[in-house]
């Protein structure tokens, strides 16, 4: 039930020349359990992240079931959210993140339409 | 789940008091255990206050610490507007007792990107409740989130989940919701929630604000169904019980003085029945006030406790002004015996004023209640309201076995009786004041126009404020109607020239009669004397006629005899055979 390897941080911290140089992304995934959503959501989050931000960022994935303490500080409510804490202004996408072009959105990383 | 089932087995359905004064009485012990209820009405309403104060009473009053989980306000925000009710919801964090989650719902923050679920939501509330073993929980306002969340397929679905679970909780929950349009929350959420729902209402009327409360539906229970209105001040909700009150007080032998001897005389001589409802009505000064301060008055010499609602003048003014008539009122404030309430009746609304009449009698424990005047409630087309909210203090009060004085002011115009005659049925000592006007003079009349239960006096009497205070002097009924003041004085004095002038005729006439009956008495005498002379000449006559007869008789047997006649003509003839 636990998605225990996600709970830890995971860092990538391949020196690439991004988008946006010098800026470090911090991200949190926040979920209940390994379910489908929150698998599809990771998987997507990480594809989207190796493809738009060439390695500098950070994902924190947060199982609610066990630290469910943490909900609060993001203002959690729906499962899987998707925060972005840095760069500022904290952004946050709810969802499986299904629909890539709403993330980027969402995360700033493409002029909204 | 497994801990809620026996409850539901069970018989009656369980409840959890709210300890919000009135409205456990009003749906017979509280709010359905273990189940959601939802509390909808418009903004400003006090939803809020209603769930926070279920909460804080739970923890403090009935040993089951509370979770609130706002999605409006901040905890810091929330902690601010109910420390005003009293409520230290910091000491009650500390304690555990209450756990406080602010859910901040933005929708530009928030980004919809496929597939999701309210699980944080779930995860957040469940720790919330296991972390101080929450048996009450409050979702305000859930609506919030139709704002945030613009998936309304996956919101609605996620929130008839909630519910559920929240029943597998076996939490009580209060779920506040926005009044819509046509139904009863902007969100329908009356469709999740189908076992409590209570509408609060916050309506004005003629530049007057009421809270009211009813409860709409209460599944599997008997409630109120009227509107109760409720009060929110410093000691939080107060909601009031109406239909609880009836006709079944209890009644009091027991009598107690108006204040007033020569009153108290007209009520068979030992004044008002306790806890009965008095009634003084007049046109404008005609000193009803005045028979109020008396009667204040002498409950406080006896040392009983009155609450005096002054509606038209501010308690300074009504000392000074019943100082002049020798009533000093202030000592019995001072002594803590006699209280004022002094408020505008447009202060606020009539089910406010109601409401503060309740509290106010619950805390001070008067014997008496004064309400001077009631008649300035009527503000516009509101009789029916009026009466409803009268009969309702006189029920409350019956029912305490406090004895209340009303005084109405009437208008000149028409009867006095029929201005009055909507409350005359809640009545039970109507006392009528009026001014009569007569040969430029304004004086004061007073009657009993009726007193259940005692054989009252029917007289008018004429009403005086000395500077001793009132008396009561009996006025001139006469053929020429009813006379007072000066006019009473000339119609005495004129009757005093009367009575003297009428017993010299008297005794004039009984000298007349006394000469004919002397004269009659001679008459008498003279014919008396005629009559027996006539009778004693004619019982000489009738002697003499006799002695002739005798004599002719004697004559005839002596010439008989001379004659030598026969036996049997002598014996025919002779008259002594």
């Amino acid at each position: 039930m636990k998605l225990k390897k996600e709970n830890s941080v995971k860092r990538n911290r391949k020196e690439k020349p991004g988008t946006e140089p010098d800026e470090k992304w911090v991200l949190r995934l926040y979920v209940a359990g390994q379910t489908p959503k929150a698998i599809t959501a990771f998987t997507n989050l990480k594809k989207i992240c190796e493809e738009q931000l060439d390695g500098k960022y950070s994902i924190e994935v947060i199982d609610l079931l066990i630290n469910p303490q943490l909900g609060g500080e993001d203002q959690i409510f729906a499962l899987p959210t998707l925060v972005r804490k840095l760069p500022v202004p904290v952004r946050k996408i709810i969802g499986d993140l299904s629909d890539t072009e709403r993330v980027l959105v969402g995360l700033n990383l493409l002029p909204e339409r | 789940m497994k801990k809620t089932e026996p409850k539901i087995l069970s018989k009656n359905l369980l409840k959890s008091p709210t300890g919000i004064q009135g409205f456990d009485e009003i749906t017979g012990g509280g709010l359905p255990t273990g189940r959601p209820t939802l509390v909808c009405g418009g903004a400003g309403c006090g939803k809020t206050l209603f769930g926070m104060e279920f909460l804080v009473r739970g923890a403090t009053q009935f040993k089951e610490p509370g979770v609130f989980m706002s999605f409006e306000e901040t905890n810091e925000e929330l902690t601010k507007n109910v420390a005003s009710l009293g409520f230290d919801l910091e000491d009650l964090i500390r304690n555990k007792k209450i756990a406080l989650d602010h859910v901040h719902v933005e929708r530009s923050e928030i980004e919809e990107t496929g597939e999701y679920d309210l699980e944080g939501l779930f995860v957040r509330l469940n720790y919330a409740i296991d972390s101080i073993g929450a048996k009450r929980v409050v979702l305000d306002t859930i609506e919030s989130l139709f704002a945030g969340l613009p998936n309304q397929l996956i919101l609605r679905a996620e929130l008839r989940r909630l519910f559920r679970w929240l029943k597998e909780k076996g939490v009580t929950t209060i779920i506040t919701g926005e009044r819509g349009e046509e139904t009863l929350t902007r969100q329908g959420l009356e469709e999740y929630v189908s076992d409590c729902v209570i509408m609060l209402d916050h309506r004005v009327n003629a530049q007057t604000s009421t809270r009211r409360l009813r409860v709409v539906k209460y599944r599997g229970s008997m409630h109120g169904t009227n509107e109760y209105p409720f009060l929110i001040d410093e000691a939080g909700f107060s909601v009031l019980p109406v239909t609880s009150l009836g006709l079944k007080h209890i009644v009091s032998n027991k009598r107690i003085s108006s204040g007033i001897t020569a009153l108290d005389a007209m009520l068979e001589g030992k004044g008002y029945y306790r806890g009965s409802t008095v009634l003084v009505s007049g046109t404008a000064g005609v000193g009803k006030t005045s028979i109020a301060a008396h009667f204040a008055e002498a409950a406080c010499k006896r040392g009983e406790r009155v609450l005096y609602f002054c509606f038209e003048e501010s308690p300074n003014q009504l000392m000074r002004n019943m100082r002049s008539i020798g009533i000093k009122l202030e000592t019995w404030v001072k002594k803590g015996l006699l209280q004022f309430q002094a408020t505008r009746p447009t202060f606020y609304g009539l089910e406010m004023h109601l409401a503060v009449t309740h509290k106010i009698v619950s805390v001070f424990k008067p014997d008496i209640v004064i309400l001077d005047p009631i008649n300035t409630f009527v503000v516009g087309d509101k009789d029916l309201e009026v009466n409803t909210m009268l009969m309702r203090i006189v029920d409350f009060l019956k029912a305490n076995q406090i004895t209340a004085l009303f005084t109405s002011l009437t208008s000149s115009q028409g009867s006095l009786e029929s201005s009055d005659a909507r409350i005359s049925s809640l009545i039970d000592t109507w006392l009528l004041l009026r001014d009569i006007e007569l040969y430029g003079e304004r004086n004061r009349g007073m009657y009993v126009l009726k007193s259940r239960g005692m054989a009252n006096s029917s007289e008018i009497r004429e009403f005086i404020l000395t500077d001793h205070g009132v008396e009561l002097r009996e006025v001139y009924i006469g053929a020429r109607g009813v006379l007072t003041g000066s006019a009473r004085m000339a119609q005495e004095a004129l009757e005093k020239a009367e009575v003297l002038s009428g017993r010299q005729d008297i005794e004039l006439k009984k000298r007349d009669i006394e000469r004919k009956r002397k004269v009659l008495e001679a008459q008498i005498i003279a014919l008396q004397a005629d009559f027996e002379s006539e009778e004693s000449e004619a019982l000489k006559t009738i002697e003499t006629r006799q002695d002739a007869l005798k004599r002719l008789g004697q004559d005839n047997i002596n010439m008989a005899e001379s004659r030598k006649a026969d036996n049997e003509n002598i014996n025919i003839s002779n008259p002594k055979k």
